[in-house]
């Protein structure tokens, strides 16, 4: 999908959005009839926000089209898993595969839209998440490289800003990254953005004006 | 190899296993986890192994209780670090286990590459990142590709859902996983199942994998339940 080239909204009367308002607000940007992979934490969300009309396709890492919600009491079944290794069930149209048909279908440019989780996103579009570089830290990748090089689309949801402050839409990412130029919308608290030919166009803001966004940021926004 | 055998059980299925090995071991998290034969491998004693697998263990159990006994020397995975990897992340601490980490995508390309006789190929997954550092690349259409090479294992532990005695399989669910890559991968593929039944009773149409990769296979009753 192309980004947005309609104005920016400023919604100075709610905002910032919480940790439940994001991923509904990712749902809105899907398009239907699309294949769809939600990373693990707060992407998987998004899930509970689609239209179940738009026939959209869950797709899981771990071997399976047509992942449906989290299962619940009997439905619980250990062989049923997604990439949270969540216990979940099957929709209708549901289809099992191996690993590396799964990594093809990712690779392969068939999924539409993925949706990760992010410490930094770069201006063009570079994602670093899978590991903070700290010499005691446990790296770990998973599928996360395969994603971001392979869906047509890459949503972050991510905080705008970390615990300290600091921005996390940087001019250049500074933890390691997990893939270059493959990020094309950032789903935040303060604001929704679209990145294209190293430009970032401001969607929506939540609660703050761009002019205020700019000052809180190291990175041109273009409205 | 010769077809498959069905043998009387787990101790039986990884014997001749030799210190050293590279054992591909099936499952993501614990589904299609091959627990009964993961504690077989463990019996043995065999020491300094090199283990592939997704993860690196969970809990005490299974690839976790493997790796407690000091018997890994080198781990190749994706995703190491979970809620319940205490016994992985402590080896890793104190330098008592090799990590290779690997993206997902490359894990499972690289196991289908050294089954299907592939020498090494070209993907963009990794291209500028750390885990692409030192690897010969290539642009091709405009994009870096990373030359990746096959991972093949001396001995793979399978967990299916279904066998039938020529060692055709069948899986369940998103236990499949790994399984059908890796049985293709290793010199010697050990499969254990809930079932195991005569030729003829798997339809050919339903086959996942083929047995013509499969070299013992073991029934494990209830061997979903165990790991539930």
């Amino acid at each position: 999908m192309s980004p947005s080239a309609s104005a920016t909204v400023e919604y100075l009367d709610r905002g910032p959005l919480n940790r439940a308002e994001i991923p509904a607000r990712v749902a809105c940007d899907i398009p239907p009839g699309s294949y769809v992979n939600l990373g693990i934490g707060q992407p998987t969300a998004v899930a509970d926000h689609l239209d179940a009309d738009a026939g959209i396709t869950l797709h899981t890492e771990n071997g399976m089209l047509g992942m449906g919600r989290a299962a619940v009491g009997d439905e619980i079944d250990p062989d049923l898993i997604n990439a949270g290794k969540i216990p979940v069930v099957e929709t209708p149209g549901a289809s099992y595969f191996h690993h590396a048909d799964s990594f093809a279908m990712m690779r392969g440019g068939h999924l539409d839209v993925c949706v990760l989780g992010a410490f930094q996103v770069s201006t063009r579009g570079d994602l670093a998440n899978w590991h903070t570089g700290a010499p005691e830290a446990i790296p770990a990748v998973g599928g996360a490289m395969d994603l971001a090089i392979g869906a047509r689309d890459v949503y972050v949801i991510m905080t705008l800003f970390d615990k300290a402050g600091a921005p996390k839409l940087v001019p250049a990412c500074t933890y390691p990254l997990t893939g270059l130029a493959c990020v094309t919308r950032v789903y935040t608290d303060h604001a929704v953005f679209a990145l294209t030919a190293g430009q970032v166009h401001v969607v929506e803001t939540y609660g703050s004006t761009v002019a205020d966004l700019a000052a809180r940021l190291d990175v041109p926004l273009v409205t | 190899m010769s077809t498959a055998q069905v043998v009387a059980d787990a101790d039986a299925a990884v014997a001749g296993v030799t210190d050293g090995a590279t054992v591909l071991i099936g499952g993501f998290g614990t589904a299609g986890q091959p627990m009964e034969l993961i504690d077989a491998l463990r019996r043995t004693g065999v020491t300094g192994l090199t283990v592939v697998n997704n993860n690196a263990g969970n809990g005490d159990v299974g690839l976790a209780a493997l790796l407690k006994a000091g018997q890994v020397r080198r781990i190749i995975c994706s995703f190491p670090r979970q809620t319940d990897s205490w016994v992985f992340d402590e080896l890793y601490r104190t330098g008592r286990v090799e990590l290779e980490l690997v993206p997902q995508g490359n894990l499972a390309e690289r196991l289908r590459a050294a089954g299907a006789g592939i020498g090494a190929f070209y993907c963009p997954t990794g291209a500028g990142t750390p885990l692409a550092e030192g690897k010969e690349t290539r642009t091709i259409d405009g994009r870096e590709h990373v030359l990746e090479y096959p991972i093949r294992g001396d001995l793979a532990l399978v967990k299916a859902h279904r066998a039938d005695v020529a060692g055709n399989l069948v899986y369940r669910k998103t236990a499949r996983n790994f399984g059908p890559v890796m049985a293709t991968a290793a010199t010697t593929t050990v499969v254990q199942v809930d079932d195991v039944v005569p030729a003829g009773d798997i339809d050919p149409e339903n086959v996942v994998t083929p047995g013509i990769y499969v070299d013992r296979i073991v029934r494990i009753a209830n061997s979903a339940e165990a790991v539930a």
